[in-house]
């Protein structure tokens, strides 16, 4: 039971990660992709005679149902399969987060920049508005995410999954080595 | 009903997200530090597991559980891979998570985390207003 409630390794959790490419492929001949269901929800809710929303996404339900599992997922992974404990990072990376502003460790997510009060100030605006926003415009723009380009893309040996997500990592970097460090101290 | 399936391969999915901490903020900041091995593990392993199944699938024929032949459609190049992908990479590393994680942590009680996904939604909507004129 341990072994459950601790953290998993990489070399678990990776592989396992992997194998939900050939069992979306064989259950139901669907391809790994996330950001689509954003798509989807836009279709469902907000259409708004946008022609890149005009298409029936009930075929794509499947992939709301799988986006619901994830939350569900979420739910009974903190509830059943957790003992509290702090996400436990390189003492570098912690100590460098602190001079830059970051005070909760005590989480999965720092709950001094993550939570309904920090929304009304600037920085909680720019770390859950303008970071959402960027995501999902940033992945709909790509032509998918981490999962849709980076895993099942590059699985199938897709060059411009590759190239994506070589800018991926290319924004993240940009981000976390040069406009973080204000966006922390905002 | 038949797409209860997809629930319960998101469930888990949505488990391992968790357990393996890939939803927490402080392992996306660790992997764009490279201070740890973690996060480059993780995606690193999946799509070599991804890479042999796809290979497996094609090279044996292998049909979904209703004897459909598999289909995976091509990705074409466009410019938005790489616009899209550096936008997208620039969110990351400030939310600290991708679509899929959005969720996790929603389910796993950051229920703020929905205001991020909301703001998702109307970035992707505002993608879908904006498509006709940005590059590709």
């Amino acid at each position: 039971m341990d072994l459950i409630t601790k953290p998993w390794p990489w070399y678990v959790a990776g592989p396992l990660i992997g194998l939900v490419v050939p069992a979306l492929l064989i259950i139901g001949n669907k391809t790994f992709g996330i950001s689509s269901s954003l798509r989807h929800i836009c279709a469902a809710c907000i259409p708004a005679n946008i022609s890149f929303f005009k298409y029936d996404w009930k075929k794509e339900s499947w992939n709301l149902f799988f986006v619901a599992g994830i939350v569900l997922g979420g739910f009974i992974a903190a509830q059943f399969l957790s003992a509290n404990h702090e996400v436990e990072i390189n003492p570098q990376t912690h100590a460098l987060l602190q001079q830059q502003g970051v005070k909760d460790f005590n989480g999965l997510l720092p709950k001094d920049i993550f939570s309904f009060d920090e929304l009304l100030t600037l920085r909680g605006f720019v770390f859950m508005v303008i970071g959402g926003f960027l995501v999902g415009f940033g992945t709909r723009y790509a032509g998918g995410c981490t999962s849709g380009h980076a895993i099942m893309g590059i699985s199938n040996l897709q060059w411009p999954s590759l190239v994506a997500t070589c800018c991926f990592m290319a924004g993240g970097f940009i981000m976390t080595w040069f406009i973080l460090p204000y966006l922390l101290h905002l | 009903m038949r797409n209860i399936k997809y629930l319960f391969a998101g469930l888990l999915f949505g488990i391992v997200l968790v357990k393996s901490e890939v939803i927490s903020w402080f392992r996306i900041q660790e992997m764009f530090r490279l201070q740890s091995f973690h996060m480059y593990g993780i995606i690193g392993s999946a799509i070599i597991v991804g890479i042999i199944s796809v290979m497996i699938i094609k090279r044996f024929k292998i049909k979904t559980l209703s004897g459909e032949p598999i289909a995976i459609p091509n990705k074409k190049f466009n410019w938005g891979n790489v616009y899209g992908g550096l936008i997208f990479g620039l969110g990351w590393a400030i939310t600290g998570a991708c679509p899929g994680p959005l969720f996790a942590q929603i389910g796993s009680g950051f229920l703020v985390t929905s205001v991020t996904l909301l703001s998702a939604i109307l970035g992707t909507w505002v993608y879908g207003l904006l498509r006709e004129k940005l590059p590709h």
